[in-house]
């Protein structure tokens, strides 16, 4: 018997699994229309790789990541691309984002794929690349492009490989299903995933509410390394820290990841694709979601296109709008609600429920906390939940984040036990953005920063130069001055003046004086006795005088030069001269105006 | 009754040399290395360099302020900053001075660039050297690099530079905090 | 279908404040019940009228701070407050000591520092201490002593003692508390002579025991319910206990153990008072130590104070020290290898 240990806090929701394991996964077919979003998980969005209008076929890469972290898209089943456009995407912001519209032609026709007869052949980091050309991410919650999970720092070795299939969140079943039923292909992808990273130790853990899940993969596994292991019901025992808990009693060091500690955890829907991918050579393509609530008349579990519509695969189940209050897509304690049934089924996509308000009725409002403790008490990750609540409500984010709020997993424990129902959870999510933006303020303060004060630096070392430069000329120019007129002396004292040289010094002299004189004049200001508005307008109308001289002295430069931009600066002079006609009729409107009050 | 007095007095001195002789100790031995209070409040201070406040950049307003000047000068930091610096300093926050500008949304320079001659006024107004270009070739901004400060609007001979604001997408979203819905219209309900 | 846009969790499995505090109201009822048993009508009474003006106190202040008086009052809160000064005020209190202490309980330590769940210090004993400091007599000389309900005086007669302030009628009735006269008697006495009063009966202290132990088998259910975790009394107790074993040994010169445990407020408070959630510590470490020093005041004030009994000073006490100890003993975050003390920026 392996040894378990437990994790703190925890909660006994009510399950409401039942409603869903009635009946064996079924297709959801094809709908009329897929949208697959290009960002489906954590990392980098897609690029297109097609173009609307092209033809594709069922498994074909879309779109794929060239830079930063990411994997392809691919076509769920074959058809016509009829556009890339900005769509709402399962999100919590309700918010769209860039999709790619696939119009099916129902033929559903594979392009050639090339399964691996044995990957022990292969190289690993070619069976990782494969993995990554599937397009597989994590299909628990995230979904972190699996590839790069399966190849941690070449300084982690992972000991313990963690088969995920806990499904802790109450009506969840599509593990359990995807378990029962399909037990060999994920034991396929267990081995493949084995084989990759060399663990000790493989663990699959189920939660002791899922017996038929067990015996299933109790037979799979038998002749098999994995050794299967039964986990109390508790949530969230299926968080990735506390099954890592459970299973070793060690703790992921906060901010760290797991493999810092020697474990890795997959999900057995992700282990189930990697299966596909390898031996199948299929792309990421479908997955297993549940379809639940009392808004549904026949509620199980459906293997649904990637890009499907809500909508859709909620018909598929017998719909009915009218019953339901919320439609969550995920779990009832960490899903998101859905504002519309246009978005699509993506990777991450487990479970819709279609919510009466009889079964999650509305919280009644927030009440003032009483600090009972009882968040404190439920709190997997031992965190000080009403503390983190007041911070975060004074907007005190520093104390916040110095009591752990980052390590906070918003499994909604806190929230679920809170007698004031205070929703905390979205407290500390609130907490989290603003952090989070605050975080990329100051970088991008401290780097404006930066560059204001090199662009200081700069100018004041130019100014300097220019200073030097002029000072020495001017040295040089005084000595030729003195050279000049000691030659001059020496001419006077020759008896052979040179009038005409000192005359034109003191032409140039004149001119130097007037040159000199001219911004004085511009500056002096032209009636004191001027109400402001006409100030600010004849502001403007030299400030529009001024931009048209030089514009049109620019035009000149360019006309002589014969250079390309001259009809650019024609337009250009047009509309300064347009301007300048503006601000000269607003000029004479006000002075009218003025001289009409004065008038009066 | 006199070297009752005496004593009393003799032991409240050596209490007082002891304890000041402790603090004075433990002021040296624990004493916190701050920041120059211009640097911190320089900190405070979004950055975007765009003189509203009627300096030449952040750092100079941070010096002003160091020296006394109002803390309600930056339009571009708005009711955030002033709280910061209202905390830093230790005084009341006040409300935005409307005449130095008003606090909007974060923005940013973008240059219609057919229109663009080329004239390099931008690139001479721009305070974080944020847009890049040569005499008589087309500039552009450095999107990630611009402060929004719209220095560079003015100088434009040609009026082809535009500020948009930056509209939050869903990269950038981020929860709102929770509306406390039915207590608030009671309040109402029970002041009205 | 209008879809709701909501934070998760969806679910909720809450028990409402109204209901935690309605459970408390219930596991009290024991412990009234004996007492009215052994000390006559003035408990409940006491109760009756403390609960009433309570509520009415909160709904006036509540609507005077434009706050909605209906959607505050189902919390139930005030109604505890109420409850807890009537079954711990003397059994023939005047009306107006009552009064007093319920008005300040309520105005000053509750809706004066902004109502449910900003009070720093638990209002109940806010009241207590203040009438006990301002009408010292009146708060010796009006306790019952242990009689059968039977023989104890009429309802009328104890409603008019009350209201009427014939105090005169019930003072066959009344008697100093156990711990009063313990304290006051054994300086001069042997602990065998002390305890010939009739206060102490043949027990450990007449009557008193049994209302401890009704109330410490409310308290025990409300742990059971998980109402209320075991930190705090357990620790409360174990200190006062300890306490007691380590310097009253000589029953000749202190209190022995037994007294401390079940006569005057001990069970009351260590289930019923200092676990009220808004004004104890947080943490389970903060708990334990929040309880433990309160039974080390309760001691130390019962022992060698001016106070026969100290639970309100105790608990208020400690009140003050709660930010203190939340301070320094938060929990040790999962991944993290100690807890983070103090506040951001500094070492702690």
């Amino acid at each position: 018997m392996t040894q378990l240990w437990s994790f703190p806090g925890g909660i006994h929701p009510a399950e409401n699994k039942r409603q869903s394991t009635g009946r064996a996964i079924r297709k959801a077919g094809i709908p009329d229309r897929l949208i697959l979003p290009l960002q489906q998980h954590i990392g980098a969005p897609a690029e297109p790789l097609v173009q609307p209008g092209d033809k594709v076929l069922k498994g074909q890469k879309l779109a794929d990541v060239t830079s930063g972290m990411g994997v392809p898209v691919h076509a769920s089943t074959s058809g016509t691309i009829i556009g890339i456009e900005l769509l709402p995407v399962p999100h919590p912001s309700g918010m769209s984002d860039w999709c790619m519209v696939l119009e099916p032609d129902g033929d559903d026709a594979w392009c050639e794929l090339s399964p691996v007869a044995d990957y022990r052949k292969l190289h690993r980091d070619e069976v990782l690349n494969l993995i990554r050309e599937a397009g597989i991410s994590g299909m628990g919650g995230a979904g972190f492009p699996t590839s790069i999970k399966l190849r941690p720092p070449s300084d982690r070795k992972v000991s313990t490989l963690i088969i995920n299939g806990a499904e802790c969140e109450p009506y969840i079943t599509a593990d359990d299903m995807t378990m029962r039923e399909r037990a060999d292909q994920i034991h396929g992808g267990i081995k493949i995933m084995s084989w990759i990273l060399r663990p000790e130790r493989c663990v699959i853990a189920i939660e002791d509410n899922k017996p038929e899940a067990i015996e299933a993969m109790r037979k799979a596994s038998e002749g098999t390394q994995a050794e299967l292991v039964v986990v109390p019901t508790k949530y969230p025992s299926g968080g990735e820290k506390q099954l890592i808990q459970i299973l070793t009693g060690m703790e992921v060091p906060s901010g760290g990841i797991p493999a810092d500690i020697g474990v890795m955890c997959q999900n057995v829907g992700t282990a189930m694709a990697v299966y596909r991918a390898i031996n199948r050579g299929e792309p990421l393509v479908s997955r297993i979601t549940t379809v639940t609530g009392a808004g549904v008349d026949d509620p199980g579990n459906f293997e649904t296109l990637i890009g499907t519509p809500a909508r859709h695969l909620l018909s598929q189940a017998g719909f009915h709008p009218e019953r339901i209050s919320r439609l969550i897509l995920g779990g009832p304690m960490m899903g998101y609600t859905l504002e519309d049934t246009s978005v699509p089924v993506i990777k991450t996509t487990n479970c819709l429920i279609a919510a009466t308000e009889k079964e999650l009725p509305t919280p009644p409002p927030e009440q003032p906390c009483i600090r009972c403790g009882m968040c404190a008490e439920v709190c997997p990750m031992e965190l000080l939940p009403q503390q983190l609540f007041w911070h975060a409500k004074a907007q005190d984010f520093d104390r916040a984040e110095h009591l752990n709020l980052f390590d906070c997993i918003e499994c909604g424990a806190c929230s679920y036990v809170c007698p004031s129902s205070i929703p905390l959870v979205q407290y500390y999510r609130y907490a989290k953005g603003e952090i989070r933006t605050q975080r990329a303020e100051q970088i991008k303060a401290d780097r404006a920063r930066e560059r204001f004060e090199a662009r200081q630096a700069r100018l004041e070392r130019e100014q300097e130069e220019t200073e030097r430069r002029r000072e020495e000329r001017a040295r040089a120019a005084a000595e030729a001055q003195k050279k000049k007129q000691a030659e001059a002396e020496k001419a006077v004292a020759k008896g052979d003046a040179t009038d005409e040289r000192s005359a034109r010094a003191a032409m140039v002299q004149q001119a130097l004086e007037r040159k000199k004189a001219r911004p004085a004049a511009a500056a002096t200001p032209e009636s004191a006795t001027d109400k402001p508005d006409i100030e600010a307008l004849e502001k403007q109308l030299n400030q529009a005088k001024g931009k048209l001289e030089t514009m049109e002295s620019m035009l000149d430069e360019a006309r002589v030069a014969q250079a390309d931009n001259v009809e650019k600066l024609e337009r250009a002079v047009t509309k300064n001269l347009e301007r300048v006609k503006r601000a000269e009729d607003a000029l004479t409107d006000a002075r009218k105006q003025l001289e009409t009050e004065a008038g009066q | 009754m006199w070297t009752g007095i005496l004593i009393a007095v003799a032991v409240l001195l050596a209490l007082a040399v002891v304890f000041g002789a402790l603090l004075g100790f433990a002021a040296e031995r624990f004493r916190v290395e701050g920041n120059p209070l211009v640097d911190q409040i320089d900190a405070l201070l979004p950055q975007t360099q765009c003189g509203q406040c009627g300096f030449p950049g952040c750092r100079p307003y941070a010096e002003s302020i160091a020296n006394g000047d109002a803390i309600n000068k930056c339009p571009p930091g708005g009711e955030a900053t002033i709280k910061a610096l209202a905390d830093l300093l230790d005084v009341d926050p006040q409300p935005l001075d409307a005449e130095h500008g008003v606090e909007q949304a974060r923005r940013v320079a973008v240059i219609r660039e057919d229109e663009c001659i080329g004239c390099t006024k931008c690139i001479q107004a721009c305070p974080v050297d944020a847009i890049l270009g040569a005499a008589k070739h087309m500039h552009t901004v450095i999107e990630s690099e611009c402060t929004g400060c719209d220095l560079c609007v003015e100088p434009c001979p040609v009026d082809c530079i535009d500020m948009i604001t930056i509209e939050p997408d869903i990269r950038s979203w981020t929860w709102e905090p929770p509306r406390p819905s039915i207590i608030a219209t009671d309040r109402q309900g029970a002041s009205a | 279908m209008s879809l709701v846009q909501q934070s998760s969790p969806h679910a909720h499995g809450a028990r409402p404040t109204s209901r935690v505090m309605l459970i408390v109201i219930l596991a009290t009822l024991p412990g009234l019940l004996v007492q009215t048993w052994f000390f006559g009508w003035g408990n409940l009474i006491n109760v009756l009228w403390c609960v009433l003006l309570a509520v009415g106190t909160e709904a006036a202040i509540l609507k005077l701070r434009r706050k909605p008086v209906a959607f505050f009052l189902r919390d139930n809160t005030a109604a505890v407050t109420g409850l807890l000064l009537g079954l711990s005020l003397p059994q023939f209190a005047p009306w107006w000591v009552s009064a007093v202490a319920v008005i300040s309980a309520i105005v000053l330590a509750k809706q004066l520092y902004g109502g449910l769940g900003a009070n720093p210090f638990n209002p109940a004993m806010v009241g207590y201490a203040l009438v006990l400091v301002s009408f010292p007599v009146a708060m010796t000389t009006n306790w019952a002593g242990a009689v059968t309900l039977a023989n104890a005086p009429g309802f009328g007669e104890t409603l008019s003692t009350i209201f009427g302030g014939q105090a005169a009628a019930v003072d066959a009735w009344t008697m100093a508390t156990p711990l009063d006269e313990y304290k006051h008697k054994i300086a001069s006495h042997t602990a065998t002579e002390v305890l010939q009063h009739p206060t102490f009966g043949a027990g450990v202290a007449k009557g008193w025991e049994w209302v401890n132990g009704a109330f410490l088998l409310g308290g025990l259910a409300l742990v059971a319910l998980r109402i209320i975790t075991w930190h705090i009394p357990l620790s409360l107790l174990a200190a006062l206990g300890l306490m007691s074993l380590a310097f009253g040994s000589n029953a000749d010169q202190y209190a022995p153990l037994s007294l401390h445990l079940l006569a005057g407020g001990t069970m009351l408070g260590a289930f019923f008072i200092a676990t009220d959630p808004v004004s104890a510590a947080t943490s389970h470490q903060g708990k334990l130590i929040y309880g433990a020093s309160i039974g080390v005041l309760i001691y130390t004030i019962r022992s060698w104070g001016n106070y026969p009994d100290a639970v309100a000073f105790s608990v208020l006490l400690m009140n003050f020290a709660v930010p203190f100890i939340d301070h320094y003993t938060p929990p040790r975050t999962y991944g993290h290898h100690k807890p983070r003390r103090g506040i951001p920026g500094k070492a702690g």
